[in-house]
């Protein structure tokens, strides 16, 4: 070990206390930016995540749709002007809408209704734990996400309740399929759709296309734009970009969720600046010593560099540990955190340049450092 | 080679303006040279402290002309004196000003790491310079553990492991008792006579003139020197004074 890494380890070793507030002061804030972003990216998969499932390639939706909960109607004219265009394999409709759920209780709660043609596999509930998904095909059944069971007052396949008036029975579990808005998804049959949310038969909410494997993509985007009129054709990854743009930015929940991690790196900043300056004016002499020695300005500046990325680096190991624990305490919640390997990269990079910018305070002090100080009596 | 390691001409400092002004040294003449210790002694207030600081590169002089070693200190900015002082400069301090964190071995590197003589070589130099002030087996002891004599030689060891042309003294002996005064002066007297360094030692410390090469006695900012051997200006106490204990050193 280098004796500029042996002495910046001893300055910060040397007095436990200052650096256990220093740790605390890293670790609440990498938590806490961890958390904040974790929730930003969860809450953005967990908003789209009905779009991400569907297996098809273009949404057509009504003009200024923001998300896939959006809901305005299309004429149902244009699945057939659509399906003519060479390249298109597929057009299928897809209803959507709250309705009301009647526990057995009476109780009422709101669900959000999802359902498309099962013959066309184009948006099928996924994670299937348990029943059929093709069994939604008979009579009123649904699926529901077994996460909601004391919701919806359920407690497996055949569980019964009632959707505006008329009996369902459960015939299929899913497992993590979660609603951001806390109103669980249903999902069943295209016409059973209809019926729970009221949608004529002449209108669908979108419709989803699924182009021939061999189609020119592009070409076929055009002509399909050119026949929809007042209707938007979007990508998978647009109509995810929309949505998650919406419900982030245009709720101000993203805005809040920043901020929070805003937060977070100051406070961080503040804690190991304020405890890196008293570490530096604690051995101020030391480094003033160095100075009359002779040691260049970038020796010293070497020292205090060390000591942030000494923090860092323990500060974020510690934070990694306790944010790998928060993430898996709120897998099964209604907001799971997610980390990625990227989100995991960029806070250790926030962390050293938070650690490395609190330096500079200590830095500012020890440039001013007269050497003749050390013959002082 | 030149003898000459620092020579001052018509050095003044002053500190202050209109009627704060003080004048700390008033057109000092002085040559340090090579192999010899000099001591350089006065009353508190004399202006000596000032003088080592210039002698030093720690400050600069408010008129007059400082050269170590042949490189003039009065353009230098504080990197260029840090660099001078990095060249050419070992430094022992009062109060030893070791870090109290490192080890012996780690305190004597440092003078070395500063200078980007790092690695087994360098461990290998400390190792000699300890043992050369008679620590070798203190190499892994952290100052705490050292006496104030041992602390002082741990100091002199930073000071001469990286071979600086001059070793500048600051009342080396002042806290130390009269046996490890006597050590440390006998090892400032080996790294002037053995070594060829020039030594100047800050002092008002009347017993360690038996040592002296030369006394420059200093009183109210300018210098009077004493010849060796001739301590007249020196008040001696009658007893207690450091005994070189070699002939050679006498």
């Amino acid at each position: 070990m280098s004796l500029t890494l042996t002495l910046a380890s001893r300055n910060l070793f040397h007095d436990s206390l200052r650096f256990v507030a220093t740790m605390v002061g890293i670790v609440f804030s990498v938590v806490l930016v961890l958390v904040q972003m974790g929730l930003f990216l969860g809450f953005g998969r967990m908003v789209t995540s009905i779009i991400d499932h569907a297996s098809t390639d273009l949404w057509i939706v009504p003009k200024g749709a923001k998300c896939f909960e959006d809901p305005s109607l299309l004429d149902l004219k244009l699945r057939n002007r659509v399906a003519g265009i060479d390249g298109v394999a597929t057009v299928v409709p897809l209803v959507i809408g709250f309705s009301d759920w009647r526990l057995d209780s009476g109780e009422m709660t709101p669900v959000f209704i999802v359902g498309a043609d099962l013959h066309d596999s184009a948006l099928l509930p996924w994670n299937v734990v348990d029943g059929d998904v093709q069994a939604l095909s008979q009579g009123y059944s649904v699926a529901v996400d077994r996460t909601y069971f004391d919701r919806l007052g359920v407690s497996g396949i055949g569980s019964m309740a009632e959707i505006r008036g008329r009996k369902v029975k459960v015939v299929a579990l899913t497992d993590g399929i979660r609603a951001f808005t806390t109103t669980p998804y249903v999902f069943v049959d295209l016409k059973n759709a209809r019926t729970f949310t009221g949608t004529p038969s002449d209108r669908t909410n979108d419709l989803l296309v699924r182009l021939n494997a061999n189609a020119d993509r592009e070409k076929v985007l055009q002509a399909i734009r050119s026949q929809v009129g007042d209707a938007e054709v979007l990508t998978t990854a647009e109509f995810r970009n929309r949505s998650r743009s919406f419900w982030l930015f245009g709720t101000g929940a993203g805005a809040a969720l920043f901020a929070g991690a805003l937060l977070g790196v100051i406070v961080g900043t503040v804690i190991v600046a304020q405890t890196l300056y008293s570490s530096t004016k604690d051995h101020l002499t030391e480094f003033a010593t160095l100075r009359a020695m002779g040691s260049s300005n970038r020796y010293i500046y070497r020292v205090i560099i060390y000591q942030a990325l000494i923090n860092a680096v323990i500060g974020f190991a510690i934070a990694s540990g306790i944010g790998a624990i928060v993430v898996e305490m709120t897998a099964k919640s209604a907001l799971p955190i997610v980390i990625t390997s990227w989100l995991v990269a960029a806070l250790a990079g926030l962390t050293l340049v938070m650690c490395v910018t609190s330096a500079f305070g200590a830095i500012f002090r020890v440039v001013r450092i007269d050497p003749a100080t050390v013959f002082m009596r | 080679m030149s003898d000459i390691i620092i020579e001052a001409k018509a050095v003044t400092k002053t500190f202050g303006s209109g009627a704060r002004e003080v004048r700390a040294l008033r057109g000092i003449d002085l040559v340090i040279n090579r192999g010899e210790l000099t001591l350089l002694m006065g009353p508190s207030g004399s202006g000596k402290t000032t003088l080592l600081l210039i002698l030093g590169c720690m400050l600069t002089p408010t008129a007059g002309t400082v050269t170590v070693c042949g490189t003039p200190t009065s353009n230098a900015d504080k990197e260029g004196l840090a660099k001078i002082r990095r060249d050419h400069i070992g430094f022992v301090f009062q109060s030893y000003h070791l870090f109290p964190t490192l080890t012996a071995a780690q305190n004597v590197r440092l003078a070395l790491d500063i200078r980007s003589d790092r690695g087994g070589r360098a461990r290998k130099k400390a190792r000699e310079a300890l043992d050369r002030v008679g620590l070798a087996q203190k190499v892994d002891t952290h100052p705490g553990e050292l006496s104030g004599g041992e602390q002082q030689r741990v100091a002199i060891a930073r000071a001469i492991v990286a071979n600086p042309s001059i070793v500048l003294a600051d009342e080396p002996t002042a806290a130390l008792d009269g046996g490890s005064g006597r050590t440390i002066m006998r090892l400032l007297k080996d790294t002037a006579r053995e070594r060829g360094q020039g030594v100047l030692v800050v002092t008002h410390d009347p017993r360690v003139v038996p040592f002296a090469d030369r006394i420059i006695h200093i009183e109210d900012g300018l210098l009077v020197e004493t010849p060796a051997g001739e301590p007249e200006r020196v008040h001696l106490p009658k007893a207690g004074a450091f005994e070189p204990v070699s002939a050679s050193e006498s």
